[in-house]
């Protein structure tokens, strides 16, 4: 009797793939989609970061200052423009956005470093365009930190640069790094969510459900046999997310990769349980899309924190926010994935997600109906 | 022990405020052909589904090879083949795979119980790689058929199954009823087709919820009071309004090539004096003959009433 | 040729390597009801788009009220009346909006559809019914009703694709007094259905197998050169003949 069970799954499952890889818009839904929101957040945004035009003011005109332009320079992801402008040039410029952004050297910038051990750069940036800023000031620094590097094994000095990096225009820095978490988020959410409801409605409004209710298939075959499919791909495009984001971002996933699945499965049966408790109330396949476009994603995008800060929020939209799974697996993976924070630093928002997971599916097992009406 | 009862039934939609069964009851033998005869809303489909545990009924008992419908709804499911109103298969799986498909979930496999389809199935099988989408009505219907009966079911449950098929296809369809019949399966079949009904073992006529009448086809056309006529003319569309307008006429209504023709009172002279009647209205080639009554005269007979009411809940 | 409503001549429609339509040829005269039956897939729905103005044949030639049907699509459709089992009226408007809908569509002047509205709602006896929404109507009124609808704006020739499926016999033949009030008034009709009682009530009839127009007459005559009793039966002996069955 077991092996009949594991046979009808088998077959369900199969049947459910026939339906993915036999209609073009579904594909194109599913791995579509992902990739496009990939390249749309990340990839183009920061696509214009070689050869950026930034300009140096140099107050100093010392060994240490003349040394650390001539790295700039040698760099390919800077056009190096030379000039003294006061700040408010600086700001017209960047404005204007003639320049990407502005390193100043003050005045006795060498003399600070030799005598003090200690010495500061300013750096401003246009941060209207997040990416390109924290990369540039990401690169900037590195660049700083390598002559550092030199200049201690040359003088064996502890000197420290502190480069003063002022972000213009978007101070919260939203960015391609931030905007992963998010996108990951917002693609489950997607394809669980959304593609369970709909492949659920066509059944009833294709009335094969009035079949395989009076099959003797029993209901948590038909609901496990719905989602294990979606579960699959969405980890799949998770996978090519995360790929996407390490190859074609550069940006590296600092934590535990596996605890970052773990944390991702998690958050995948919380939204195929939102999916199935979608399909219980639509009737058809157009329903479905709208009710989890208006109640999933919309949610997802604006009360997750990764495209307006939820801090900044009237109290009650706060409040809301606090039911969003997606809010929590975005704080996860922004910690897991960012930070390379462990389990002990997220233990708080996996707990929580759980917890939604459970009334979720609780209440999925007591709406499925064994009947029509 | 019956293959199906009803005691009773009753089912309403929007919270009592639609009744679509009445208080239905009837009775199926193991073996039996029995046909639900009514037209579209006549509520066929929703005794389908409080019989194939779809639905819950409202009031009254119905069993389905021994079982509670309410009650022991999982038992049914595992012994009954349903196949709804409209083609209810995966258009975009293959011929094949829908088989296999509906075989397993069934716990069973085509080969295990290729005896009961083969009939069936030999007419399909060339296009088995087809996907079920792009077969033609009867193919559908002959696909669906197979995947109804591809786990050896007590009872069968066939929701009209041939409406907007071609007549060829109908009378292919009703041949392989009759074979499954032999094979000792139990069928309750709906079609608001009335010359489908003489198929049937037993039938029951439906119209508004209510169960009008049931009985053998035969013994059902027997129950035709008075008499009946077909009456031609060489200009048949006056000769309605002509039947229409005689005052002897209890209902003349158009069947087929002849007007059918009831008098009020069937009296021995009837005959003579509406001949007389159309020769005086200019009627020529005229034919009166005395018709044994079919069923859907006999359906027209027994709801004219309702009918002539215009009634709001059909 | 004034009296002749439609005319094709040897009208064929094909998709790639299948032809739907093969080289049809009939003539429907003004006024008359014309049955147009055959089997599912014999090419009844393509041939009826094409005399409707919706899609262009592959070679031959067709006139209906007189319009090219390569030509002049949009005036035949200005011409013609359709209806069909599966699409008819706007379930959530009321009797009355449907009527207004489509009068005005067809251009109908106000103090027109206000006139011709409250005729068809006599005709059919639901004066009552008027701001009812359709979807709550009984199924054979929403079939009478939709076809008083489709003829609203007078059109030469009306098309009707089965449109009494599933309907009651009572009904059913009240329909076919609506047929042929519409005939008398000069409508010609053009007609497909699956009952072939209904077939007979029809001036002549076309049966229709694998595209080609395999029998076409009065039901009178079509029955004498079978020698049988039923255009049933004539129906079946042509089109149990059908190769094209899976399509």
């Amino acid at each position: 009797m077991k092996n009949a069970v594991w046979k009808q799954l088998y077959a369900f499952i199969q049947k459910e793939f026939y339906h993915v890889f036999r209609d073009r818009k579904t594909l194109l839904m599913l791995f579509g989609i992902p990739i496009a929101q990939v390249l749309l957040f990340g990839f183009v945004l920061s696509n214009e970061i070689k050869n950026s035009k930034i300009v140096v003011c140099d107050y100093a005109k010392d060994y240490a200052s003349q040394e650390i332009i001539r790295k700039i320079e040698a760099s390919k992801y800077f056009n190096v423009q030379k000039a003294t402008l006061t700040h408010d040039q600086i700001e017209a410029s960047l404005r204007s956005g003639d320049i990407k952004m502005a390193v100043i050297f003050p005045a006795d910038f060498y003399s600070d470093l030799s005598h003090l051990n200690k010495a500061q750069i300013q750096v401003i940036a246009d941060a209207s365009d997040p990416n390109t800023a924290t990369t540039l000031s990401n690169y900037l620094t590195s660049i700083i930190n390598d002559y550092q590097a030199e200049a201690l094994a040359q003088t064996k000095k502890p000197y420290s640069i502190i480069p003063q990096v002022k972000m213009l225009y978007n101070p919260e820095l939203l960015g391609a790094p931030n905007f992963v978490p998010g996108v990951m988020a917002l693609v489950l959410m997607l394809i669980c969510a959304m593609m369970t409801a709909v492949a659920i409605v066509k059944e009833k409004e294709m009335g094969t459900m009035e079949i395989l209710l009076v099959s003797p298939l029993k209901p948590y075959l038909v609901i496990i046999a719905k989602t294990i499919p979606y579960l699959l791909i969405s980890l799949l495009n998770l996978a090519a997310i995360l790929l996407m984001s390490v190859f074609l971002l550069n940006l590296a996933i600092k934590g535990s990769v596996i605890l970052l699945f773990a944390e991702s499965t998690l958050f995948i049966i919380s939204c195929l349980a939102l999916g199935l408790l979608i399909s219980v109330g639509s009737t058809s396949q157009m329903s479905a899309m709208m009710t989890s476009q208006m109640s999933l994603m919309l949610p997802t995008m604006m009360l997750t924190g990764f495209m307006f800060p939820i801090e900044n929020m009237p109290f009650w939209m706060q409040g809301i926010s606090y039911i969003v799974p997606s809010r929590y697996y975005y704080t996860i993976v922004k910690a897991v994935m960012l930070e390379g924070l462990g389990f002990t630093a997220i233990w708080r928002e996996t707990l929580v997600l759980a917890g939604i997971t459970l009334v979720l599916v609780v209440i999925n097992v007591r709406s499925f109906k064994i009947r029509l009406a | 022990m019956k293959a199906i009862t009803l005691d009773n039934i009753t089912k309403t939609y929007d919270k009592g405020k639609v009744l679509a069964v009445d208080k239905a009851s009837f009775e199926l033998e193991q073996g039996e052909t029995f046909g639900l005869i009514g037209p579209d809303g006549a509520g066929k489909t929703s005794i389908f589904r409080v019989l194939t545990t779809l639905l819950l009924p409202d009031g009254g008992n119905a069993t389905v090879a021994g079982y509670d419908v309410v009650k022991q709804y999982e038992l049914i499911r595992n012994c009954i083949g349903y196949m709804p109103g409209r083609f209810s298969l995966y258009q975009d799986l293959t011929v094949e795979e829908n088989l296999n498909f509906f075989a397993t979930i069934f716990n069973t496999s085509i080969e295990e119980n290729y005896e009961l389809i083969k009939d069936i199935y030999v007419q399909i099988e060339p296009f088995k790689t087809r996907r079920a989408g792009k077969l033609s009505g009867g193919m559908k219907q002959k696909l669906a058929l197979c995947c109804a009966l591809i786990h050896k079911p007590v009872v069968l449950f066939l929701d009209e199954p041939t409406t907007g098929v071609d007549a060829v296809s109908r009378v292919e369809f009703w041949e392989m009823l009759k074979r499954l019949k032999y094979q000792g399966i139990t069928i309750l079949v709906s079609t608001p087709y009335m010359d489908e009904a003489a198929l049937c073992d037993r039938i029951a006529l439906i119209e508004g919820g209510k169960i009008l009448s049931i009985d053998s086809p035969a013994n059902t056309v027997k129950k035709y009071p008075g008499k009946l006529f077909a009456v031609k003319s060489a200009n048949m569309h006056r000769l309605l309004h002509d039947l229409r307008d005689y005052e002897g006429t209890r209902s003349c209504f158009t069947f087929g090539d002849s007007m059918h023709l009831s008098f009020k009172q069937d009296s021995d002279n009837a005959v003579s004096t509406l001949t007389n009647y159309l020769t005086g209205k200019g009627q020529q080639q005229l034919e009166i003959t005395e018709i044994p009554a079919g069923i859907e005269d006999y359906f027209i007979r027994i709801t004219e009433k309702q009918n002539e009411q215009h009634s709001h809940t059909s | 040729m004034s009296n002749i409503a439609i005319q094709a001549d040897k009208l064929t429609k094909r998709f790639d390597d299948f032809t739907a339509v093969d080289a049809i040829t009939f003539d429907v005269r003004q006024g008359e009801i014309f049955g147009f039956v055959g089997a599912n897939g014999a090419g009844k729905t393509t041939a009826m788009r094409i005399l409707c103005g919706l899609s262009i044949p592959t070679s031959g030639t067709a006139t209906v009220a007189g319009f090219d049907v390569y030509k002049d699509a949009e005036k035949i459709k200005k011409n013609i009346g359709y209806m069909s089992q599966k699409f008819s009226l706007y379930e959530d408007l009321t009797v009355m909006e449907n009527i207004t809908f489509y009068a005005g569509i067809y251009g109908l002047s106000n103090q027109e559809i206000k006139d011709r509205g409250a005729e068809l709602l006599t005709r059919l006896g639901i004066e009552h019914e008027a701001k009812t929404f359709v979807a709550s109507l009984p199924l054979g009124w929403k079939q009478k009703l939709a076809f008083s609808v489709a003829v609203i704006h007078r059109p030469k020739i009306v098309f009707l694709d089965e449109p009494t499926g599933g309907v009651d016999p009572v009904t059913r033949r009240q329909f076919w007094d609506l047929i042929y009030e519409a005939a008398d008034r000069g409508i010609t009709v053009f007609v497909t259905t699956h009952y072939m009682d209904e077939a007979e009530y029809c001036n002549r009839v076309s049966v229709m197998v694998d595209g080609r127009i395999d029998a076409f007459d009065t039901p009178a005559n079509l029955k004498k050169k079978f020698s049988v009793e039923s255009m049933n039966e004539v129906f079946y002996q042509l089109a149990r003949g059908a190769k094209r069955k899976a399509d």
